[in-house]
């Protein structure tokens, strides 16, 4: 059985590990390079002091090249599901070779089992590889990313680490399904349905909360102001303008963030925030840019604070783990569905 | 003589519809047993249950001794060819021996090898590139070189053109002489089976109609022709399977195991098609006796 389902996907097979074998040499190569950079530039700018701007000019060089690898190492388990999963058993239903297979000296449990065991150890082992690879490659990267690309951001989340089982989910449904859609073309729409509805649901509705998120109010400074500036057009207010990042937690994913007055009241999030502080006279009273530093302050003195909710990066690696728990457990449930499927349903 | 398959109040459900239902048969071993009946007759249904594909929904059924597909041991005993003979199109007819000395424990290598070469299957084409005749024969050699007890056909020619499907079921009947084992084999063609089977099962409306040796089938059938009679006025040992009226004769098809006495009749032979025809046709004579019964 082992034999039959090895000779079905080594064409597949073969093309997956010289993609993998591409990127990993495209990776290679580069890849000391970068490092290279990256460790004179920090040597560079810790002398004088400039790293915050290294960081941004070295990012937004390999930004393309970032964001593309994230992306391959988010689709790539799709493409596996895609093209592996959906046809693993619908194509064998489609041409009625189950009943040639399932007629030989060998029960359906047993030919199932195989049939998604291994090809999924194939999966889970290229995505661990491809995920290990871009790890690695971009490392430099992902200590200079901005918050919005951080490693607790969603993107960059899914695109991280797991060299170990998170990606099975990815492969399993796909055949699940495919036993219950019997057609090749329709399990692989419903796969890619899925597989994105799966991609938006964990990091928008489930991963926010798998840990209670801190909710904490900071002193506003540059780590968590974009801007600060006096708005002439509507009668010169102050206005303030947050970063999703809070200071003294550097990569945290911050799911929401305000402005509070000192009674705790909400002033407002996102963008802009009026401060209800005078400027005609005072710190705040326009005449020059350094003075600017002396506003934030007056603000902070009167008691205006960012409030905001979020997850701190020492949570990544539980998060990490969570979620493997969590796709492991429907991993299981729908393996066990599918062995009750074939069972029961199928003919 | 043992049975090679016992059914006992069999049914299987799709939904609401009734695929098969109220299946009692007993099919002693070393028989070729033809199935036959139209198409959507249960056929398919009844062989699926026989190699355990499908569970019935109702009574119960034993294929040599054991519960079909009740393990590698149960499937070992059975070869089963699906309709339109599936085969792998993307692997070579060499890979498919392989896979066939991979999954059976009793994998005649050189059975195998042997017929392949005898049909003058190239080892090295991809079976999808085969010929619709080359692939049935290639699944019939999955089937053969298993070494089942049972091998089950479902429908094995129906998509082969006359010569294709000669050739096919002449290599079969070689193939028992040779191995002695039972055979099943199902077609909506009686003139497919006639030539091969010695054992009848005629299955119309879900339901099985007659089940027996084709030489006492023919034995204890009988064409009636005579002057016009009501089928009720026949000796209660006369089984009417069909009858035709016209203004002033009558044609009966009975099945009696009795001598016939009455000297009105002209008896005749049937042939195993009008056989088949009858036992298909038997609902529709009902109906029609019932017209006949209002009309008077």
């Amino acid at each position: 059985m082992i034999w039959l389902t090895w000779r079905q996907l080594r064409g597949s097979a073969a093309m997956m590990a010289a993609l993998l074998v591409l990127l990993a040499v495209v990776l290679a190569v580069t890849g000391p390079d970068l490092a290279s950079r990256y460790a004179a530039g920090i040597a560079a700018c810790t002398q004088d002091d400039t790293c915050g701007r290294f960081y941004d000019r070295f990012f937004s060089g390999h930004e393309f090249s970032f964001m593309a690898l994230s992306l391959v190492v988010l689709v790539l388990p799709a493409l596996v599901g895609l093209f592996w999963g959906a046809p693993l058993i619908t194509r064998e239903l489609e041409a009625g070779t189950h009943l040639l297979v399932w007629n030989q000296s060998v029960t359906r449990r047993r030919w199932l089992a195989v049939k998604l065991a291994l090809p999924g150890l194939v999966a889970v082992a290229a995505a661990g590889l491809c995920g290990l690879a871009v790890t690695w490659w971009s490392g430099p990267l992902d200590k200079s990313a901005s918050e919005n690309l951080a490693l607790m951001a969603p993107l960059v989340f899914g695109a991280r680490h797991r060299p170990d089982g998170v990606r099975r989910l990815r492969l399993r449904p796909r055949r699940d399904q495919g036993m219950v859609v019997r057609h090749t073309l329709p399990a692989m729409a419903l796969t890619l349905a899925v597989f994105a509805a799966v991609q938006l649901a964990m990091p928008l509705l489930v991963r926010p909360h798998l840990m209670p998120a801190v909710t904490s109010t900071f002193e506003l400074g540059q780590a968590n102001m974009e801007g600060i500036g006096i708005n002439q057009d509507r009668g010169g207010v102050v206005e303030i303008h947050l970063r999703s990042a809070v200071p003294g937690h550097g990569g945290a994913w911050v799911l929401s963030g305000s402005l509070v007055d000192p009674a705790g009241r909400t002033l407002g999030d996102g963008a802009e925030v009026t401060v209800p502080i005078s400027t005609t006279s005072g710190p705040c009273a326009p005449s020059g840019s350094p003075v600017m530093d002396a506003c934030a302050a007056e603000i902070n003195r009167l008691g205006y604070r960012q409030k905001a909710t979020y997850q701190p990066l020492e949570r990544f690696w539980p998060f990490q783990w969570i979620e493997t728990g969590i796709y492991a457990f429907l991993t299981l449930g729908l393996t066990w569905l599918s062995f009750w499927w074939i069972r029961r349903r199928l003919s | 003589m043992t049975s090679v398959l016992q059914a006992h109040e069999l049914g299987r459900r799709y939904g609401k519809r009734w695929a098969l239902r109220e299946c009692t048969i007993d099919i002693p071993a070393g028989h070729v047993v033809g199935l036959v009946g139209p198409n959507g007759a249960g056929k398919t249904t009844l062989l699926k249950l026989a190699s355990g594909q499908l569970e019935p929904t109702a009574g119960g059924i034993t294929v040599l001794g054991g519960r079909p597909a009740g393990g590698p041991e149960q499937l070992a005993k059975i070869g089963f060819v699906a309709q339109d003979t599936p085969v792998y199109a993307g692997l070579t007819v060499s890979d498919h021996l392989r896979l066939g000395a991979r999954l059976n424990p009793r994998w005649d290598a050189a059975m195998a090898r042997e017929r392949i070469a005898r049909l003058g299957l190239p080892l090295t084409h991809r079976a999808g590139r085969l010929s619709g005749g080359q692939r049935a024969q290639l699944a019939l050699t999955l089937g053969l070189a298993k070494r089942p007890e049972l091998l089950i056909l479902d429908e094995p020619v129906a998509s082969l053109d006359p010569l294709a499907r000669r050739e096919f079921l002449q290599h079969l009947m070689e193939a028992t002489v040779e191995h002695e084992f039972s055979v099943v084999l199902s077609s909506h063609l009686v003139s497919d089976l006639e030539r091969t089977c010695d054992f009848l099962i005629v299955l119309a409306d879900s339901r099985v109609q007659v089940a027996g040796e084709v030489d006492k089938l023919l034995a204890t059938h009988h064409r009636l022709t005579g002057p016009r009679r009501d089928p009720d006025r026949l000796p209660a040992d006369q089984h009417v399977v069909s009858a035709r009226h016209t203004d002033r004769q009558s044609t009966f098809v009975i099945r009696t195991d009795g001598p016939i006495h009455d000297p009105a009749w002209t008896v005749t032979q049937l042939s195993l098609e009008d056989l088949v025809l009858a036992h298909m046709d038997q609902r529709t004579a009902e109906n029609r006796r019932a017209a006949l019964e209002v009309r008077r």
